[in-house]
C-alpha cells in the first residue's frame, strides 16, 4: 500500500488479514498463475493497483473470483455508473488509472456514462467487463452486448480479450495506454472462457501498444519563436487548463508565470493549477468565469494555453474568443493544436517539459506593468461579490466559502453537476492541484458523491474530502451513499438545496421565458433524514448562524455525513455569459442577459 | 431587491478590435485565411485486426468528416493494411482528419499523398447488350474488360481515375445502365518514395495550416 491510500482493514474468517503477502512478498511467494482471470489480477497487482470498484455479476466471475486471494481491495458500489465516477476521481487525485469492474451487458452499459465522463476530461482509468464465452458472442446471449463497439468512441482505446494466454498483456497495455501521453479510459473485454481459460503468462512490462507515440519536446525552433512572441507582448495571459495537473505541470507553470509576472487564468479543469490567491491569478475563465479573467482573455495580445482543448464553455464564440491574441498553444495531444482556435505557436510535448524549454528561451519579462494594473483594476470592478441579506434564506455563496474556510489548503473537492459546481468553482479559494474533482466536459449530474469515494481512497488520511452537490445531482447517484457507510469513508456531502434543476431553472428564467418546465423538484426529499437511513449522519441548514456550527460538527464526524443546506431558491449564477456569446459581454445580472 | 455583482455594464466596457474565423483563425491583413474545401487522398497504414475499419468509420462519422470514399485491403505485411481515404474538406478539416486518425491506436502511420501519387479505382458496369458492337466499340475506347456477358446483358471492368470512369459510365449510359458497383480510390506514392512513411512536415504540428503542405490532389 502506497503512502496515499487510506488504510482500510479487511479482515475475515476465511482470510485473516496476517496470512496475506505483504509489501516484501517477491514473485516466488506467490501462488503460480493458472487462469486468464489470475494473470488479469497479477497484472494488476504488479502494476500497483490498490483499489477497485465495481460491481460482481455472471461474465465477470472469474475475475472477482481471483480478487478473493488478491491484496487489491475491492470496493462494492451500488451502481456500476458509481464505480466508474469512483475510479474516475481515484485517477484525477492519484495520477494513477483508477480500476473499475462490471459484468458483460448491463454491467458494461452502465458504465458507458462514467467512461464517457473520463474520456472528456482525460482522466487515467482502466476498465474491466465481463462478456460472455466467445462461442456465444455475436449470438444475443443472455446479457450480451457489444461492449467494444458500445465503448469505442469514448475511450482512448479499447480490447477485445480473445485469448487466455494474450488477456495479461492486453490488460497490462490498457493499464499502460490509460495514463502514457495524454491520459484516458481504456477498457479490456473478457469473455468468460478467457479468463476461465488456463495460461500462466503475465505480462513482465508495462508498456502502451507500439503504435503510441507521444513526443515529450515540443520543436525547439517554435519554442524559440513563442518566447520572443512572449518577451515582445504588452499584455500576455497564461491560461492553464487539467492538462497542467495532468502532466503535474503547475509547479513549472507557476515558476515561469511568477518569473516574468504574467497573470493567470485558469479553466475549470485547470482549478488548484495556481493559487487562487496569488496577485497574479484572475481565476476561471468562461461562462460563469470571473469577470476579470474574461475581460482579460478578452483583451490580450498573447494566450499562453497550457493543457487546454479551448472547449466552447470556455471560449463563448470562437470568432470573439482573444481576438486580439497569438496563441501560444502547449498540449501532448497535436490533435488538440488548432482544432478550436489557432495557434500561431503550436508547443506539442508534454506540458512540464515544454515548459521548461519555453523557460530558459525567454530571456527578458514582457514589459506588462499596465496590463498587471489593468487586471487589478478589473478584479475591483467586477469583484466576485454577491448580497446576502439576514432576513432572506442562506445564498449558497456563503454557504461554500464557509466550507472552504472551516477546512484545510488540502481539502478535496467533489461535485455534482449544476449551480453548485460553478459557486463551487467562483466561491472556494482553490491553491493545490488535484484538489478539485468535478465532470467538466460531459457535465454528468450525480458525479459528486461516488467521486467523493474514489478521492477518500486516493487522498491522504488528513485530506478532508467535501462533496458539493446539488439536490437533483445528489438525488441521481444518492445510493453510492450506502459504499461510504459501509467502508465508513469520512467524507462530507453538503446538498445546496433549491428544489430545482437549478441551472436549467436559471436558463429558463433567461431564454424560455421563465418557463420552468420539469425544472422543479416539489416533491425533495428531506435529505438529512435520507442520510440517517442511509446510516450516514444528516444534518440541516436553514439559517445564516446554523451554518458555521453545523459546518464544523460535519466535518468533526468520523464517517459519512450529509448537510441539506436550503439555499434560497431564487439565487442564480452570475458573471454569466450566453451560450456561444462574446466573453467580455458577461451579464452581472439577469437585466443584462 | 438587485443581486449580482458591481462593475460597469457589458456596452460600457473595452471592446477588442480583433476577430477570428469560424475556424479560430485569427484575422490579420496579411495571413487572411481562405478555406475552400479541396479533395485529397490520405493514406494509413493500420495493424491488420478486427475492429480497425469500424474503428476509423465511427471516428469519421462522429467528428461529422466528409469522407468521398474509404478503401482498405491488406499489404505486402500480412499484419499490416492499408487504409486510404478520399476526403473533401477545407484545410483545418483535412489536418484533423490526419491527426484524429492518428489517435487511434491501431494506427501505424497516416499520410497525405502528394498530388502525383497513382490513384485508381475500380467499376463493374453492367449495361443493355442489344447492340453488341457499339457496346464493344465503347468499351474498347476506354480500355474496359468484358467479364461477363449474356443474350442481354454485357458487364465490364473498367479501372483507371475517377474521372475515367466518371466518363466511361457517361458513355455507356447511352446504352442503359442496368447496374453498377464502384470501389473507392486507392492510392500509392510513386517512385521509390514509401506511401507509409510520415513526412517529417506531418510529423510535427503543422504551423501554416492556412496553406496546403502538398499541391492540391487534383484527379489525374
Amino acid at each position: 500500500m502506497s503512502e496515499r491510500a487510506a488504510p482500510i482493514t479487511r479482515e475475515t474468517d476465511e482470510q485473516p488479514a496476517e496470512t496475506r503477502p505483504d509489501d516484501s512478498s517477491t514473485e516466488t511467494d506467490r501462488p503460480p498463475v493458472t487462469t486468464g482471470a489470475e494473470a488479469v489480477v497479477r497484472t494488476l497487482e504488479n502494476a500497483g493497483v490498490e483499489y477497485a470498484f465495481g460491481v460482481q455479476g455472471g461474465a465477470i466471475m472469474p475475475v472477482y473470483d481471483a480478487l478473493y486471494d488478491s491484496e487489491i481491495y475491492h470496493v462494492t458500489m451500488a451502481h456500476e455508473q458509481g464505480a466508474a465516477h469512483a475510479a474516475d476521481a481515484y485517477g484525477i487525485v492519484s495520477g494513477e488509472p483508477g480500476l473499475c469492474l462490471a459484468t458483460s451487458g448491463p454491467g458494461a452499459t452502465n458504465l458507458v456514462t462514467g467512461i464517457a465522463d473520463a474520456d472528456m476530461d482525460s482522466d487515467p482509468m482502466l476498465a474491466l467487463t465481463g462478456q460472455v464465452p466467445t462461442a456465444f458472442v455475436g449470438n444475443d446471449a443472455f446479457q450480451e452486448t457489444d461492449t467494444t463497439g458500445v465503448t469505442a468512441p469514448i475511450t482512448k482505446d479499447n480490447t477485445f480479450s480473445s485469448d487466455s494466454a494474450r488477456v495479461g498483456q492486453d490488460v497490462a497495455e490498457a493499464f499502460a495506454l490509460a495514463r502514457e501521453g495524454r491520459p484516458g479510459p481504456t477498457l479490456v473485454d473478457l469473455p468468460k472462457d478467457v479468463t476461465n481459460g488456463e495460461t500462466d503468462r503475465v505480462p513482465d512490462e508495462l508498456t502502451p501498444p507500439d503504435t503510441y507515440e507521444v513526443q515529450e519536446e515540443a520543436d525547439p525552433e517554435i519554442v524559440r519563436d513563442a518566447a520572443r512572441r512572449i518577451e515582445a507582448s504588452s499584455r500576455p495571459v497564461m491560461l492553464l487548463g487539467g492538462g497542467v495537473i495532468k502532466a503535474d505541470a503547475a509547479e513549472e507553470c507557476r515558476a515561469f508565470a511568477i518569473e516574468h509576472e504574467i497573470p493567470v487564468i485558469t479553466t475549470m479543469p485547470g482549478l488548484g493549477s495556481f493559487p487562487e490567491d496569488h496577485d497574479l491569478s484572475l481565476e476561471m475563465a468562461g461562462m460563469h468565469g470571473t469577470g476579470y479573467a474574461n475581460m482579460a482573455i478578452s483583451l490580450c495580445d498573447t494566450l499562453i494555453g497550457v493543457g487546454t482543448r479551448f472547449d466552447d464553455r470556455l471560449t463563448g464564440g470562437i470568432e470573439t474568443f482573444a481576438p486580439d491574441a497569438e496563441v501560444i498553444h502547449v498540449d501532448i495531444d497535436p490533435a488538440e493544436i488548432s482544432k478550436n482556435i489557432h495557434a500561431e505557436y503550436p508547443l506539442v510535448g508534454d506540458a512540464a517539459t515544454v515548459m521548461e524549454q519555453l523557460a530558459d528561451e525567454v530571456d527578458a519579462s514582457p514589459e506588462a506593468k499596465k496590463w498587471r494594473a489593468q487586471c487589478q483594476q478589473w478584479k475591483s470592478e467586477y469583484s466576485m461579490a454577491y448580497q446576502a441579506p439576514e432576513d432572506e434564506p442562506v445564498k449558497p455563496q456563503f454557504v461554500v466559502e464557509a466550507l472552504d474556510e472551516a477546512t484545510s489548503d488540502q481539502a478535496i473537492v467533489t461535485t455534482g453537476v449544476g449551480q453548485h459546481q460553478m459557486w463551487a468553482c467562483q466561491y472556494w479559494t482553490y491553491t493545490e492541484p488535484r484538489t478539485w474533482v468535478s465532470s467538466h466536459g460531459l457535465g454528468t449530474m450525480g458525479y459528486g458523491v461516488p467521486a467523493a469515494i474514489g478521492a477518500r481512497l486516493a487522498a491522504d488520511d488528513d485530506q478532508e474530502v467535501v462533496c458539493i452537490d446539488g439536490d437533483a445531482s445528489f438525488l441521481m447517484t444518492i445510493q453510492e451513499l450506502s459504499v461510504a457507510v459501509r467502508e465508513n469513508m469520512d467524507i462530507t456531502v453538503a446538498v445546496l438545496n433549491n428544489e430545482y434543476i437549478g441551472m436549467v431553472r436559471q436558463w429558463q428564467d433567461a431564454f424560455f421565458e421563465g418557463r420552468h418546465s420539469a425544472s422543479e423538484y416539489g416533491w425533495c426529499p428531506e435529505f438529512d433524514k435520507l442520510a440517517e437511513a442511509f446510516g450516514a449522519k444528516g444534518f440541516r441548514i436553514d439559517e445564516y448562524d446554523e451554518v458555521a456550527d453545523t459546518i464544523e460538527a460535519a466535518l468533526a464526524y468520523d464517517g459519512p455525513s450529509v448537510i441539506d443546506v436550503h439555499i434560497d431558491p431564487r439565487e442564480n449564477v452570475y458573471p454569466m455569459v450566453p451560450s456561444g456569446g462574446d466573453n467580455s459581454q458577461f451579464a452581472l445580472t439577469e437585466d443584462q442577459l | 431587491m438587485t443581486y449580482g455583482l458591481e462593475g460597469p455594464a457589458p456596452e460600457d466596457r473595452p471592446a477588442p478590435q480583433g476577430r477570428r474565423t469560424p475556424q479560430g483563425i485569427r484575422i490579420d491583413p496579411e495571413v487572411e485565411a481562405e478555406h475552400e474545401p479541396r479533395r485529397t487522398v490520405i493514406s494509413a497504414l493500420v495493424k491488420h485486426e478486427p475492429g480497425v475499419l469500424s474503428d476509423v468509420s465511427g471516428l469519421f462519422s462522429r467528428r461529422q468528416f466528409n469522407i468521398e470514399s474509404l478503401t482498405v485491403g491488406p499489404t505486402e505485411d500480412e499484419s499490416q493494411a492499408r487504409i486510404t481515404l478520399v476526403v473533401e474538406e477545407p484545410d483545418p478539416g483535412i489536418a484533423q482528419v490526419k491527426k484524429q486518425l492518428r489517435k487511434l491506436i491501431p494506427v501505424i502511420s497516416v499520410r497525405e499523398l502528394p498530388g502525383d501519387a497513382m490513384r485508381r479505382e475500380l467499376a463493374l458496369i453492367k449495361v443493355n447488350a442489344t447492340q453488341p458492337d457499339r457496346v464493344a466499340a465503347v468499351a474498347d475506347m476506354y480500355g474496359a474488360k468484358a467479364v461477363d456477358a449474356s443474350p442481354e446483358t454485357a458487364t465490364f471492368e473498367i479501372t483507371g481515375s475517377r474521372q475515367k470512369i466518371d466518363a466511361a459510365i457517361e458513355t455507356f449510359g447511352q446504352f442503359g445502365i442496368r447496374e453498377l458497383s464502384r470501389t473507392g480510390t486507392t492510392a500509392l506514392a510513386r517512385d521509390t518514395e514509401d506511401t507509409a512513411s510520415e513526412a517529417p512536415v506531418e510529423q510535427q504540428v503543422n504551423r501554416q495550416q492556412t496553406t496546403s503542405p502538398h499541391p492540391t490532389a487534383n484527379d489525374d
